[in-house]
């Protein structure tokens, strides 16, 4: 069966020992973990990435979390057909810049922000360590899905090295064709007419990114309202019980609402911590990933001002030649690739924002429909409560007179 | 005391649960018609009612309120609502309504109702009337007395209040109830002729007695600590349940705001478009939804806001024992040591301290016949004083028993009442979630489409 590589040779940081080794998942329990979204690109899959399994680590220099990445692949650039290695936010962020120097042509997936801005937040706590935990498998599922980005060294790299850290410090260049050739293109060059389709792109992510940032204050609003209606309910059921015990037939009809009310407010308490935990991360990761297209974009039209220029700058030569010198047919080449790799994922893009923003809504339709539904049994459930006849219940204190 | 008067039949429209008070068509009130010549108490032979009247079903109905311009005591131009009040007979055999009265009446008037029936009822506890001024209310609903909310809540007070009394045994059979009912001019002359304010206990000595009575009976007292602790719970009840409701409606109505965003947002979209635009609509739904649901939450708030006000006439009766417990103890503390001083002339030994012994001591002994005078004189005293003191117990105890009698037919509605309003709130709880699940399914569809 599949050998694990991981654990047993991993080397860590500062020379600390995992706080502990876990076995490789196996391979049913993996596929099962797997989301199988449609195939877009009508290939058989033959790459599957999870992230899974974070781990504190406490050394004397610092303390982090790691993450295990799982890899099952039939494809020939893996030796071997699974592996598993851990990995902390730090690799992940390295991975991300190789991919954005060597892939230039194309839309890099966000990751999930470095840096904790609202710092009431613990970053080791349960809650944040799972939201990071499945930014970062959308992000490596992102790369897998895509035909290009998926057979990128890098990528290759950190899902099976076992130390990452001595492929960062010998700085292996692995940059593409594509890469190496737009790390040199100069900027300053001012564009003469963006092409129809990359304004409309533009304009689009402008607006795209508006709407979200608003969607995003106004789900961050509902969250603040309903935990100061949260706030108000977990004074008002304990003030039923206050009552009830003052009273003789009415004490369990009015104990039954407390704990009602008290029901509710637990299924509210579970509504926004799954809108803060599920729903807000994913508004904010669309909203960096347009930040970060945007910038592909700017290069591009860099790239198609670089060229026009040349191609005006030979036109203005006057040299009888027919051909167009090589480093202009460089930059055409250049450009042309670019606009195709650019359009190529602009597409998949769209496509995949349409599922992501569809499971997104659903499911926040969704948890707004099991909160309801909970707080509908609850209230159901005490009609019988409250209607039933008090027989030889306990007698008041204060108006049935002395207790037998 | 007979209970006499059964449960108000209600009209009650098919599968609806009808709080008191809430029907437009007014609430029917059969009297007993057995019930003859009972004896209100406190009330002088002038106020019996007309026994006919009662014994025809009545309806009662404070159908429509009205803002009128008048000029108050003083001369000065004010605004106020005046209330029509529409009393209706019930023929027994084909259950037709035949209006049979119908006058105009202002909330000071229904205040006036109330005092007179404190007077003369205190071993009663006097249905309480809706609050003159709005309180515990949430930002979004009006403390001004003008606001048609209001008045039509109050409305509904108020006929609730005329229903309590109708449906009350003794209250029911007051004179003066029933002129406010028929007799629209000359009414409050009526009542000041009972003159009911120069019968009525002095605050002061009320609140005296209170401190000093010392053998009040246990159950009153008990009674009492219930009637304050009942009011502080509710009242908190209230105020929390205004901030709950506060809180409810800014939840709500931020989600508009969505409806707005993702119309804009479908404009940029093409596959995912529609979708978005039919999701938004059904999130301006849900935030207008809340207008209505907190509208009928305030009935319930009205429900219990009568029984905190219910805790205030259960503590007046309270007073009253106290007063009356009071006012024996000192009786019969007068009588003792007149009978003390009795004794002492008698047999010549003092031993209290009197003025009238310093001064005979200081300026000579009196006559025997003086002597002779003031024992006579003392002793018809006594005489007449154990004659109050036997009248004042027995008076005491008619009180306590018929009070007591009261108060649990009393605990007897108040439980049905309470239940029936938590019923009620829990049925609203409930249409509330439904409407909930609807509107989230309706735009989760929405989405699935996107």
């Amino acid at each position: 069966m599949a050998r694990s590589f991981g654990d047993k040779d991993l080397i860590l940081p500062n020379g600390g020992t995992p706080a502990g080794t876990s076995s490789p998942a196996s391979s049913s329990s993996l596929l099962n973990r797997l989301q199988l979204d449609d195939d877009i690109d009508g290939e058989t899959r033959d790459l599957f990435v999870v992230v899974d399994d974070p781990k504190k680590h406490v050394c004397t220099m610092e303390t982090y979390i790691t993450y295990r990445i799982t890899t099952k692949s039939t494809r020939v650039e893996f030796d071997l057909p699974e592996y598993s290695v851990r990995r902390r936010y730090q690799d992940f962020d390295w991975l991300r810049s190789k991919l954005e120097e060597s892939q230039p042509t194309h839309l890099i997936p966000p990751l999930p922000e470095k840096f904790v801005v609202k710092g009431v937040v613990d970053r080791f706590s349960e809650e944040f360590v799972e939201t990071r935990r499945k930014a970062l498998d959308k992000f490596l599922k992102r790369i897998t899905d895509h035909p290009v980005l998926s057979f990128n060294e890098h990528f290759n790299i950190f899902l099976t090295a076992k130390d990452l850290n001595i492929y960062k410090k010998q700085g292996i260049a692995l940059l593409t064709r594509m890469g190496e050739s737009v790390k040199h293109v100069t900027g300053g060059y001012k564009l003469r007419m963006r092409p129809l389709e990359f304004a409309a792109i533009g304009d689009y992510l402008d607006t795209f990114a508006l709407k979200l940032g608003t969607i995003d204050r106004i789900a961050q609003r509902i969250i603040k309202e309903e935990i100061e209606y949260l706030v108000e309910l977990r004074e008002y059921g304990p003030v039923y019980s206050t009552w009830s015990a003052l009273e003789g037939e009415l004490a369990e009809p009015l104990e039954g609402v407390s704990a009602c009310i008290g029901n509710c407010s637990t299924a509210l308490e579970e509504l926004t911590d799954d809108m803060t935990e599920d729903f807000l991360p994913v508004l904010r990761e669309y909203i960096l990933y347009s930040d970060s297209m945007k910038s592909v974009l700017k290069k591009r039209d860099q790239v198609q001002a670089e060229y026009e220029a040349k191609l005006e700058a030979v036109a203005l030569r006057k040299e009888d030649r027919p051909k167009v010198p090589a480093d202009v047919e460089k930059c055409q080449d250049r450009m042309e690739c670019f606009n195709a790799d650019l359009k190529a994922d602009m597409e998949r893009w769209q496509n995949n924002k349409r599922q992501d923003f569809r499971q997104l809504l659903m499911g926040m339709a969704d948890k707004n429909i099991q909160y309801y539904e909970k707080c509908l049994m609850a209230w159901e459930s005490i009609i019988p409560l409250l209607q039933e006849k008090q027989e030889a219940k306990k007698e008041s204190r204060f108006l049935d007179g002395p207790r037998k | 005391m007979e209970q006499a008067s059964p449960d108000p039949e209600r009209q009650l429209q098919p599968g609806l649960l009808e709080p008191l008070g809430r029907s437009d068509a007014g609430l029917g009130v059969a009297v007993d018609e057995e019930v003859e010549g009972a004896r209100e108490e406190g009330s002088g032979g002038d106020t019996m009612t007309h026994n006919n009247f009662w014994l025809k079903k009545i309806e009662i109905s404070v159908s429509e309120a009205e803002k009128r311009t008048g000029r108050n005591a003083m001369n000065m131009q004010e605004t106020y609502t005046a209330y029509l009040i529409e009393t209706r007979s019930v023929e027994h055999t084909d259950g037709q309504s035949v209006l049979t009265d119908s006058l105009w009446r202002r909330y000071s008037e229904f205040e006036l109702l109330r005092n007179y029936l404190l007077v003369y009822y205190p071993h009663i506890v006097v249905p309480p009337l809706p609050e003159k001024r709005a309180e515990f209310v949430w930002h979004k609903l009006s403390a001004d007395n003008m606001d048609p909310d209001f008045v039509e809540r109050r409305r509904i007070g108020l006929e609730n209040f005329l229903l309590r009394i109708a449906s009350h045994p003794i209250l029911c059979r007051d004179k003066i109830f029933y002129l406010f009912l028929t007799q629209e001019g000359n009414w409050k002359e009526s009542v000041n002729e009972t003159g009911f304010q120069l019968k009525a206990d002095s605050r002061l000595k009320a609140l005296n007695a209170t401190f000093r009575v010392k053998n009040p009976d246990k159950r009153f007292t008990d009674l009492k600590h219930y009637s304050d602790e009942l009011q502080s719970v509710i009242s908190h009840l209230l105020r929390v349940r205004a901030r709950v409701a506060d809180r409810l409606y800014g939840v709500y109505k931020v989600h508009g705001n969505y409806g707005r965003v993702f119309s804009e947002w479908s404009a940029i979209e093409k596959e995912m478009g529609d979708g978005l635009q039919s999701a938004g609509h059904h999130m301006d739904v849900y935030a207008s939804s809340i207008d209505d649901i907190l509208e009928d939450e305030e009935h319930y708030a009205d429900q219990l806001k009568e029984y905190l006000f219910y805790a205030e006439a259960l503590r007046a009766v309270c007073r009253k024992h106290e007063l009356m417990q009071y006012d024996l103890e000192i009786a019969a503390q007068d009588l003792a040591s007149k009978k003390q001083q009795c004794e002492e002339l008698a047999t010549g030994t003092v031993r209290t301290f009197s003025l009238k012994g310093m001064t005979t001591k200081l300026f000579g002994q009196e006559t025997p016949e003086q002597r002779e005078a003031r024992i006579k004189v003392l002793e018809e005293q006594i005489n007449e004083g154990e004659q109050q003191l036997k009248s004042k117990n027995l008076e005491g105890r008619e009180f306590v028993k018929n009070a007591w009698a009261d108060i649990e037919r009393f605990k007897e509605q108040k439980n049905r009442d309470l239940k029936e309003a938590l019923i009620s709130y829990a049925v609203m709880q409930i249409s509330m979630c439904k409407k909930g699940i609807q509107v989230w399914t309706n735009a989760k569809e929405c989405f699935s489409k996107m």
